[in-house]
């Protein structure tokens, strides 16, 4: 899986001028880990299976194919602080990992429109794409944190060197700063819970948290509330999303795919695999705190985004409004709930790449995303207007696609501990959602062609393949979910500590 | 007494008495090569400081040979190393005389490997005077240059200053425990009940403290920092920030865990030294903000970056000691590497504006590259030595939160540092990649290539790959780090 590093590494070392290489390079690489995160999907069931023959027959099974781990490795790196280098995936790893590689390889594709300093260009992109695919699979929170910050590190450079817009250099800065925050809290949480179990191995710190070495409440809800913030800060919580619109819409086109998509997962990522199964404690007091911001994120975010006149911020407010559903699932803290939050962040990665590359190829076509100036693109771009007919249908939670199974699962979890909450978030859900989304469609594909219309090509022959790949999927999940709830169900040793703590106060 | 024991010492200040005396024989033009020696005799004296590592601890009359001075020895021949080699590509600008600036970066070398073992006071004052006067010299180096004697003048004055608080505060010692090794000062410590005795012991180590806090460049000793960085040849600057700077913290340390034990259970020692953290790390974070001259900007963060390492040593314990020693190893690689690429960038238009950087990307994808990652291992984002650094030292202060009352705010000036420090590194790393130059010239910044002297090169790639290398496999030098502090401060309780 270390594929996009070590070719990052080789192209670095290859002189600039053999231009094509550079981008043939990264395709190869991401299709590569593609293709090996498609065998680890397929065979997961399998060799999961071999595991749990190992646990009952063997009674010294490592402790992490005891909590569902496979394809483990392992081996030391800095001994003295208790950090190794150890990866593997589990029920959730597995489907996040293959909604990574397949968004990483669309990006990959989707990076054309990039014509200046393309070594350097694709070189950020691929470590971004290996770091995170590493951060999803380690088992080490220290290398978690560090492959998570070497994946986020380009955002901020490529924003600054190929963003678009006026406010380009303002949202480069704004996103450092938020996002190296968030970062920073997340860090101080995870110090002060290596300081107690003295390891950053994530499979001991469960088992201890298993058997009972739990930290005191106190400092359980302290930990909790910087891993909580954190990571909030880092997947835009409410109200501490103000990056994230900016950001997207001054992102080159596989940046916002990939930070929109993937790396703004981690963070819920992270807060369903760490801090709920190993701070029940603090969870109880901080979830009713964190199910009241999601719905600043579901509601203001989405009333926001009604407002928009410019693409990408429209869609960089909806997925900020998308976030919340997660949140909310997470809140929720039960079985049905965690497993829908996964879900919709599979869908809404896959979801977030299609329409991030869809409005990069317009922008590339008509320098503009103005939804004032462009109307009326249906006509013209066929191919183009109804896959985005449909990336907006899947984002207002149409039946059919994975996001509306998701969204679904969610408020079936959450319906118990939160009724009120969760009857706004899917009124507000629906009905905004449907309000701004449509607006869209209308404006943009159906409108009326302005005098002013630039002239639009459609999406021809191979740059069709990544966003096609992103729809197919998007559907395959949506028409038969048990494909990832089945994967998701498999890590139940995490569920079953994450929800052995139901927060008290139902509303 | 035993000569072989300070054979790397007396190897260095023999280094450049032969540098001088060469200088009378060779040619006027011949004069710069002079540094590959200077750099040869060093890289000897480096690899024989290995095999002095093993030999374990051996101490004679105030003066102790154990794995924390090697370490440092170690350490700031490796600093010297890389000065001598900036110092070459810096030498066509040096009107007056290169080698005797390559011999009095021995003669401080000399007074820094002293300095790492000096375990009484008097050889404490030796060692920061054979420093501290030979960088008087060498901060006005550029006579012709008004800046450069400006910042000579007030090193002096402030430092003389300095020197002689600590020199009051060594009398106090004395008076008060009648001795000058660290080991005899401590037993007498322990022993003496008398109230003003012990009053005036203490009054001497805050005294010596404030000394070597002038070093260290924290506040409220940090007011020459800024003027003299920018005035003193690049060169200096760099072995200023790096090899002074850790010349400091290595006395402090031997200082505070040698003789001050009978100290370590006073309340206001810790909250002193974690003031002093915060406050020297909010203000060099602070005032770096709004800096555009390079040269300035850099040693406002070296400012900051003495209050992170105040921060190792306000726990007093083992785990912080050791934090600071791989904190400083991965400082002085990214300090060196900044200060090279400024000191090549700056040649070409004599000028240390940010603006300078416009289109180093272009202009010389190295120096781009090696400005970047230094930036980045400063400001303490991963993959590189500064991130574990800092990590270290959080980790290191973090395990002794509960035991220290006030630790918490102390950590969150901290933090608050580090999020105000990504603000000002990341206006350098702009100016790097999609600067325009300055907004009130028309002109647009060159893109022309820029070259980099093959010295200035090797540099470059040496500080990359300890970089890289300390970020990514720290292991090595962790251990190392732990092995020199490791009966620090536990051996003299």
């Amino acid at each position: 899986m270390g594929l996009p590093l070590v070719m990052a590494i080789i192209l670095a070392l290859i002189p600039r001028e053999n231009r094509s290489i550079f981008r043939y390079g990264t395709l190869a690489a991401t299709f590569g880990s593609l293709l090996i995160a498609i065998y680890v999907f397929a065979q997961f069931e399998n060799r999961l299976d071999e595991a749990k023959d190992e646990i009952t027959f063997i009674e010294a099974a490592p402790l992490a194919t005891q909590y569902g781990y496979i394809f483990t490795q392992r081996s030391d790196w800095i001994e003295s602080l208790g950090i190794s280098y150890h990866v593997g995936v589990d029920g959730i790893g597995v489907v996040m990992v293959l909604m990574a590689a397949l968004v990483a390889f669309a990006a990959a594709c989707c990076a054309r429109e990039i014509q200046t300093r393309q070594k350097e260009f694709y070189i950020l992109l691929l470590l971004m794409s290996g770091g995170i695919l590493g951060a999803f699979m380690s088992l080490d929170l220290f290398l978690m944190y560090f492959l998570h910050e070497l994946a986020l590190v380009p955002t901020f450079i490529m924003i600054g060197v190929w963003g678009r817009g006026q406010n380009k250099e303002f949202a480069a800065y704004k996103i450092t700063l938020y996002l190296s925050i968030g970062a920073l809290l997340t860090l101080a949480g995870l110090i002060l819970l290596y300081l107690h179990y003295k390891t950053f191995s994530l499979v001991e710190v469960l088992h201890a948290a298993d058997i009972g070495n739990a930290l005191t409440n106190d400092s359980q809800s302290l930990v909790f509330a910087l891993l909580m913030f954190g990571l909030g800060i880092l997947v835009s919580l409410w109200p501490f999303h103000t990056w994230a619109p900016i950001g997207y819409a001054a992102a080159p086109t596989a940046t916002a795919m990939m930070h929109a998509g993937v790396i703004k997962k981690f963070g819920l990522f992270m807060l369903i695999k760490v801090a709920l199964p190993v701070l029940p404690a603090g969870a109880q007091v901080w979830l009713p705190v964190l199910a009241l911001l999601c719905l600043g994120n579901i509601l203001y975010c989405g009333l926001v985004a009604m407002r928009q006149k410019d693409l990408n911020l429209l869609i960089g407010n909806s997925s900020v409004a998308h976030m919340g559903f997660v949140f909310l699932g997470i809140a929720s803290a039960t079985l049905i709930g965690l497993t829908g939050a996964v879900m919709v962040m599979v869908a809404h990665g896959l979801l977030a790449g299609l329409a991030f590359g869809l409005s990069g190829y317009l922008h590339q076509q008509t320098r503009t995303l103005d939804m004032e100036k462009i109307q009326g693109l249906l006509a013209s771009m066929p191919f183009w207007g109804t896959l985005m007919i449909m990336a907006l249908m899947a984002g207002c939670g149409l039946p059919g696609f994975a996001n509306f199974a998701g969204e679904l699962t969610v408020f079936f979890g959450a319906w118990e501990t939160y009724p009120v909450i969760t009857g706004i978030a899917m009124w507000s859900a629906l009905v905004i959602g449907a309000v701004y989304m449509l607006r869209a469609i209308r404006k943009l594909l159906h409108g009326k062609k302005g005098e002013t219309a630039p002239e639009v090509e459609d999406i021809t022959s191979w740059q069709r393949l990544p966003y096609a790949i992103l729809l197919t999927v998007l559907l395959l999940f949506g028409f038969y979910p048990r494909l990832i709830t089945e994967k998701i169900n498999q890590s139940e040793p995490t569920f079953r500590q994450a929800t052995a703590v139901q927060p008290e106060e139902t509303e | 007494m035993d000569l072989s024991l300070i054979s790397l010492e007396v190897g260095v200040a023999l280094l450049g008495l032969l540098i001088l005396l060469i200088d009378l024989w060779t040619p006027e033009e011949r004069k710069k090569h002079l540094g590959w020696l200077a750099t040869g005799g060093l890289a000897a004296v480096f690899c024989y400081s290995f095999s002095t590592f093993d030999q374990g601890d051996a101490i004679i009359n105030g003066y102790s040979k154990d794995a924390l001075a090697v370490y440092f020895q170690g350490f700031f021949v490796m600093a010297a190393i890389l000065v001598v080699l900036l110092t070459m590509s810096y030498a066509p600008r040096i009107r007056s005389g290169i080698s005797e600036l390559y011999a009095l970066t021995c003669f401080a070398l000399a007074g820094m490997t002293f300095a790492a073992g000096a375990s009484s006071l008097v050889m404490l004052f030796a060692a920061v005077e054979l420093i501290t006067i030979t960088f008087y010299v060498l901060t006005s180096f550029e006579r012709h240059r008004l800046r450069s004697l400006e910042s000579g003048i007030k090193y002096l004055i402030l430092g003389a200053a300095s020197s002689a608080i600590m020199v009051f505060g060594i009398a106090l010692i004395y008076g008060s425990t009648g001795a000058l090794d660290y080991h005899e000062i401590n037993r007498a410590a322990l022993a003496s009940t008398e109230q003003p005795m012990q009053l005036l012991f203490q009054l001497g180590v805050i005294m010596v403290l404030s000394g070597l806090a002038f070093k260290l460049a924290a506040v409220p000793f940090q007011l020459w920092v800024p003027d003299v960085y920018q005035g003193a040849p690049t060169p200096v600057t760099a072995f200023l920030s790096s090899g002074s700077k850790a010349a400091g913290i290595v006395l402090m340390l031997r200082l505070l865990a040698e003789a001050c034990p009978s100290l370590m259970d006073e309340e206001w020692l810790r909250q002193l030294l974690g003031l002093m953290a915060a406050a020297t790390i909010l203000y060099g974070s602070l005032c770096a903000l709004r800096q555009r001259n390079l040269k300035r900007l850099l040693g406002y963060s070296s400012i900051a970056s003495a209050g992170y390492v105040l921060l190792g040593l306000v726990v007093l314990n083992n785990t912080g000691a050791q934090a600071v020693l791989f904190y400083l190893a991965g400082y002085i690689f990214a300090v060196l590497a900044a200060f090279t690429v400024i000191s090549v960038v700056s040649e070409e238009s004599d000028d240390e504006d940010i603006s300078i950087l416009a289109n180093l990307h272009q202009r010389s994808p190295l120096m781009a590259v090696a400005l970047t990652l230094s930036i980045v291992s400063l400001a303490g984002i991963p993959p590189l030595a500064g991130f574990l650094g800092k990590f270290t030292l959080l980790r290191a202060v973090f395990e002794a939160m509960e035991t220290i009352p006030g630790l918490p705010w102390i950590i969150g000036a901290a933090m608050i540092g580090v999020v105000i420090s990504l603000y000002y590194y990341f206006g350098v790393i702009r100016e790097i990649y999609w600067g325009t130059g300055r907004f009130w010239e028309e002109k647009k910044p060159s893109t022309e290539p820029l070259d980099c002297p093959r010295t200035a090169e090797i540099v470059l790639l040496m500080c990359l790959f300890g970089l890289i290398g300390l970020g990514l496999f720290p292991e090595p030098m962790l251990s190392l780090a732990g092995e020199a502090t490791s009966n620090l401060f536990s051996a003299s309780r």
